[in-house]
């Protein structure tokens, strides 16, 4: 009943009336609940009965309200649904759905409490708990921080179970019999006779039906789809040609549109002269958008050859002319004026530290990283001025973020949110970019200035390398020191612009206290040491800088675990051996063991191999990774990889174990290549030749362990990348002796 | 705007997927967006449009190019897209060892590498792991599936060669 009790006062198992022939009772109110978007239009053979499930008469549909970027979340979520309303995977549809607050994520914010993941004590719940107020108060449709499934986890199985017992309810009532003597069986109710009625010919029945309390839901012996490997819904047209990603959005009428803004992030234009551009072929509109313009034409080719034409005047960047000043600026940031955290101090690291009979010392530092998705940002938004639809605006938009875009949107056409129509498509990639709003706006602002006319919006791959929030440089301070084989203090600063900061205040919202992002994957780790301390340093606002897969992780798992890894070296301890004395957090050892015994690890290896082993806990989700180099005279070669995860349930092991070499290979991508610079306030790189990638001859076998001893169910679309530049950077070390410090690696050895 | 310096557009005539086409463009707009924004093809990708990426790979008289980078004016051949490859209903051996080996994440890529796929186990249906890493480098995949890619091709090559 307590689960139940919680379920409702959230508003979200409300059942509609399916309306034949006249109003029901409790349509209206039902229909007026902003709790379930889905009773919108909804036809007179339909039933929204969460809003998660709509019944007609041609069949199911299950919503899965988050980013499809490439994460499996379609399918992953709809199986949970699925699961519990008892249907085949084959006899669903999934869509997105609406933009709506209904659609909050509760899980994403859990990720910013000052507690470790691996603390469950009463405090840490309750504060992990309390993060669901905000959440739900801001309404934040957002996906990313790992967090599609553990938010969905309850949620879309109880939405499944309710569906199902309305549906039961229904079958009870047409066939005069007790609910309780009816089951369910593949999208039907079946009665002990054997008689079936499908659920979509049951839609209408469900008109009057109250919620009936939530049945159990399944124990995990009784799964059919769940913890089975799933056959991927979006990948028969993703291998086709025919999955409609938004770039591949065909409207009537329909123009296409590319843009240049400031190269100087978030500075105005002064001035510029598209004379050329607008007397150019195919070319019909040049419109000023905020930064920049945009030049609208018959094809997108047309677009950016005219735009390549324009010369603009720009106002300088809001921050240090490069790369160096920025560093700088870090630097300098290691002051107490410039604390912005500090949630790891046990013991009395100073005091350690000043008797330790020698004091290791190193500085790291990474560069600033572009997003990269695979395809470039581009958005498409129809706005009516005049007929029928007047004053509403529609857009078309691979985001992470739908009810923000409905925010921006209707801001910039001036109309009321309740005009603005948001299409969630699928997403080339996001990897945190789809998160901001800036491609988005552009696209309004273009169909703004041209009413009645759809405007596909696209970014050359060149706006998009220079245009990007970033993820930040950072830099990292170790001061530690060692006695009996093990680590007896270790200090770790590390200082960086805050991603919060940045990310929140173009939304235009200022996040109060410290940033967790400067700390994340170095703080929270579970390492049981005398004296360890961890600092964060917040370096003045430069560069736009946003989450990018794994956020704070991304450079502090590369901080964190060089350092142990040089700490390890210090003391003659086998590397994988040492981290395993120090962690106290048995899902910890266990995926460490794991890689060891998957890796054979210190099994004698040809000549010219070593390996390198790092462990980062992140979003919850204990990593470890092994990889294994070889190097000879033409440089580095990646020979092997293991990696091992527990994410407490795992729900579909195939796609889990696409994510962690997705994620592993997204991190050797930036450890070995990936940098972006800044000189005259300008990014330097413009695409994937001065930005290179990894690259399919030199991306290893990669070896995955899923485990399931981890207390909560944790999503895995991010934890795989936090340890892949450690666990390089180790391997380089033990083959040649080099430790290098700054990222990327290319800069210090050449890879094959 | 005809008759202006930038631009003649003039009738083209292309082959694409089996089919004549006339399709008034630019001599020198690439084979890309002539498939995608005036043929309604979207199953080829743009993804850098200077023949980095390998997003936009179609075939022409069955080599792979870059479409992105490939003048329409210049298109003598037969072209074939992932639209042409297979579908939903006859899928290519290649699709079904990609669906089998479940390859995809947000698979903005793999029309190309499909593309490029096909058109090594075209030329070379017993490929060696050094064959497959010169054919396949150059299509880059932010997801990072090369792994799931290359058990695809290899599937492929042991469908092709039951067929
Ligand atoms: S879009 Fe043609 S190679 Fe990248
Ligand atoms: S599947 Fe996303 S870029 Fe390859």
């Amino acid at each position: 009943m307590g689960r139940l009790g919680t379920i409702t006062r959230r508003g979200f198992l409300v059942v509609s009336a399916a309306v034949a022939g006249g109003a029901v009772f409790g349509y209206l109110k039902y229909r007026q609940s902003p709790d379930n978007p889905l009773l919108q239009n909804l036809g007179d053979d339909a039933a929204a009965l969460t809003p998660y499930v709509r019944v007609d008469s041609s069949g199911i549909t299950v919503i899965v309200p988050r980013a499809e970027m490439g994460q499996g979340v379609r399918t992953t979520l709809a199986a949970l649904v699925a699961e519990e309303l008892d249907v085949s995977m084959d006899a669903i549809r999934v869509e997105h759905g609406p933009a709506s607050n209904a659609y909050y994520n509760s899980a994403i914010l859990a990720e910013g409490v000052p507690f470790a993941p691996t603390d469950n004590g009463l405090v840490a719940t309750q504060a992990r708990h309390f993060m669901d107020v905000p959440a739900k108060f801001l309404g934040l449709q957002l996906t990313g921080g790992s967090s599609s499934v553990p938010d969905a986890w309850e949620k879309h199985r109880h939405a499944g179970a309710a569906a199902r017992a309305v549906l039961i309810e229904a079958a009870a009532r047409v066939w005069s019999v007790p609910a309780s003597s009816l089951s369910t069986q593949d999208g039907a109710v079946v009665a002990t006779n054997g008689q079936r009625l499908d659920y979509t010919t049951l839609a209408a029945a469900c008109a009057d039906i109250d919620v009936p309390d939530v049945p159990e839901l399944k124990a995990r012996d009784e799964w059919r789809l769940l913890g089975k490997s799933l056959p991927r819904e979006d990948m028969l047209p993703k291998c086709t040609g025919t999955a409609q990603f938004s770039i591949d959005v065909q409207l009537d009428n329909m123009l296409y549109a590319t843009v240049r803004t400031n190269p100087g992030l978030g500075g105005y234009m002064k001035g510029f002269d598209a004379a050329k551009a607008s007397g150019m072929a195919g070319v019909e509109h040049i419109v000023p958008v905020r930064g920049g313009i945009a030049v609208v034409a018959r094809n997108t080719w047309y677009a950016l050859q005219a735009a390549k034409t324009i010369t603009f005047d720009w106002y300088p960047a809001p921050y240090p002319d490069s790369t160096e000043e920025m560093f700088a600026q870090v630097e300098a940031s290691f002051t107490s004026d410039a604390q912005d955290s500090r949630m790891r101090d046990d013991g009395d690291v100073s005091k350690a530290l000043a008797s330790a009979s020698a004091v290791i010392e190193a500085e790291y530092r990474v560069p600033h990283l572009a997003h990269a998705a695979m395809e470039p940002l581009n958005a498409t938004a129809l706005y009516h001025a005049q007929g029928d639809e007047a004053g509403r605006i529609e857009v078309w938009v691979g985001t992470q973020f739908p009810t923000q875009v409905v925010k921006e949107v209707a801001l910039i056409a001036g109309v009321d949110e309740s005009n603005v129509t948001v299409n969630t498509t699928l997403m080339g990639g996001g990897f945190g970019r789809r998160a901001e709003m800036d491609y988005v706006k552009q696209a309004a602002e273009t169909a703004v200035a041209i009413p009645g006319m759809p405007i596909k919006l696209t970014w050359s791959r060149e706006e998009d390398t220079t245009h990007d929030a970033y993820r930040p440089l950072a830099i990292a301070r170790l001061r530690g020191s060692v006695k009996d084989s093990t680590i007896d203090a270790m200090d770790l600063q590390l200082a960086s612009p805050s991603v919060m900061e940045s990310q929140m205040g173009r939304l235009g919202m200022n996040v109060p206290g410290p940033d967790a992002t400067i700390v994340q994957g170095a703080w929270e780790q579970p390492y049981v040491i005398d004296h360890y301390r961890v600092t964060g340093y917040r370096a003045p606002a430069s560069l736009p800088v946003s989450s990018w897969r794994s956020v704070g992780a991304s450079q502090n798992g590369f901080f964190h675990e060089s350092a142990i890894d040089e700490l390890a070296f210090a003391t003659g301890v086998d590397p994988l051996e040492f981290r395993l004395q120090l962690i106290n957090h048995e899902p910890s050892r266990t995926v460490l063991e794991a890689v060891r015994d998957a890796s054979g690890w210190g099994e004698p290896l040809p000549d010219g191999h070593a390996r390198g082993v790092a462990f980062v806990l992140s979003f919850g989700v204990p990593c470890a990774q092994v990889i294994e180099v070889r190097a000879d005279a033409a440089g580095i070669t990646l020979v092997h990889a293991w990696a091992a995860v527990d994410v407490g349930i795992a729900l579909d092991p195939r796609n889990i174990e696409a994510q962690v070499i997705g994620g592993l290979n997204f991190g050797l991508a930036a450890a070995m290549y990936g940098e972006i610079t800044v000189a005259d306030g300008r990014v330097e790189q413009t695409n994937f030749h001065d930005y290179p990638s990894l690259r399919f001859n030199q991306a290893p076998p990669v070896h995955v362990s899923i485990l399931e001893h981890g207390e909560h169910i944790r999503g895995i679309g991010e934890p795989g990348t936090p340890p892949a530049a450690p666990a390089l950077g180790n391997a380089i070390f033990a083959a040649t002796g080099q430790r290098i410090r700054e990222l990327p690696f290319r800069k210090q050895v050449t890879f094959v | 705007m005809p008759g202006s310096p930038w631009c003649e557009e003039i009738a083209v005539q292309l082959t694409v997927n089996g089919e004549s086409l006339e399709v008034d463009a630019d001599l020198a707009m690439p084979l890309l967006w002539v498939l995608r924004d005036e043929l309604g093809l979207t199953g080829t990708k743009f993804g850098c449009g200077i023949a980095q990426c390998g997003a936009c790979t179609v075939h022409v008289d069955g080599r792979p190019v870059r479409s992105c980078v490939t003048p329409v004016g210049t298109v003598s051949g037969e072209v074939m897209t992932i639209e042409g490859i297979g579908s939903a209903e006859a899928l290519h051996a290649v699709q079904e060892a990609w669906i089998e080996q479940q390859v995809a994440q947000c698979g903005y890529c793999q029309s190309g590498q499909i593309m490029t796929a096909v058109s090594l186990l075209g030329d070379n249906p017993q490929p060696s792991d050094d064959d497959i890493d010169r054919a396949m480098s150059g299509n880059l995949c932010r997801c990072g599936t090369y792994p799931r890619i290359r058990a695809a091709v290899k599937a492929a090559a042991v469908r092709l060669s039951e067929v």
